[in-house]
């Protein structure tokens, strides 16, 4: 029953989703944990997304596609370098380390990705309907 | 005996065609954040039209006439999946509008539910038929 396939795609997907809702949220958590060196600072992260073409050749069907999460990248932005000479975290110059977080970024990210986790979950809904409507059919 | 055989007649393919677009379109939808993927269709017409000229590769394989030739997948050869054309194209490579697709996912949920509600009134007539009740 190739059916049953969508919940494993629409599944990967909602996985994948919320794993980029944690990284966003790790992201927004730690946009102003200071450090006193460029080393130690906090540097936003992103969910790298691939489609799962494995699947495709192995299984039988040949049409269903799932995400999988091919790892998590840092951001290679430039770092916000403030001066602060009062602050504890400073370092001899007087300076203190930003992370480079773009807090209106995240929350964009965290729309998108709430929204595509909605639209899976009515996915696998619809499905689960259909699936319902099939096994009581002739009664 | 032929005649039960079809009685449900192309709405049994129709069925199968239907969940086929839906598990296509849930991959659609699942890659709407994958960069570099690129949005797929059933195309419904050459589905048809390979039905109505009775060359069904989905309900018979391959043609073999040697016996070790091989019947290959009767499923993956049913029907062609084809790439759609973007409205808005993304830079990343993307082609998956995500409100096209929930709109044909909808469309196709409830072709799927007409197909199973013309199967139904079928099994009923046919219960009603044979007298049963």
């Amino acid at each position: 029953m190739s059916m049953f396939k969508v919940f494993d795609v629409a599944g990967s997907a909602l996985s994948a989703q919320s794993l980029r809702l944690n990284v966003t949220a790790s992201n927004m958590a730690n946009a102003n944990s200071v450090s006193s060196s460029t080393e130690e600072t906090y540097r936003a992260r992103q969910p790298i997304f691939a489609a799962m073409l494995k699947e495709q050749f192995s299984g039988q069907q040949g049409s269903s596609v799932g995400v999988q999460v091919k790892g998590i990248v840092e951001s290679q932005a430039p770092l916000q370098q403030q001066y602060n000479p009062d602050h504890p975290m400073a370092n001899e110059e007087g300076y203190i380390f930003l992370p480079n977080v773009n807090v209106v970024d995240e929350m964009a990210n965290m729309i998108s990705a709430s929204r595509s986790y909605q639209s899976n979950v009515e996915v696998i809904n619809t499905a689960k309907q259909l699936m319902m409507r099939t096994l009581t059919m002739g009664q | 005996m032929s005649k039960l055989d079809n009685a449900f007649g192309m709405h049994e393919a129709a069925l199968k065609l239907r969940a086929q677009r839906m598990e296509v379109l849930a991959s659609n939808l699942a890659n709407a954040d994958t960069p570099g993927y690129k949005a797929r269709d059933i195309e419904f017409k050459s589905v048809l039209s390979s039905y109505q000229s009775g060359s069904t590769v989905a309900s018979k394989g391959l043609k073999t006439t040697h016996e070790r030739h091989l019947g290959g997948n009767p499923a993956a050869l049913g029907a062609t999946t084809l790439y759609r054309t973007p409205l808005q194209p993304s830079i990343d490579g993307n082609t998956v509008d995500a409100h096209v697709e929930k709109g044909k996912f909808m469309e196709n949920a409830l072709q799927y539910q007409a197909t199973v509600s013309f199967i139904d009134s079928r099994i009923k007539s046919l219960r009603k038929a044979l007298g049963g009740n």
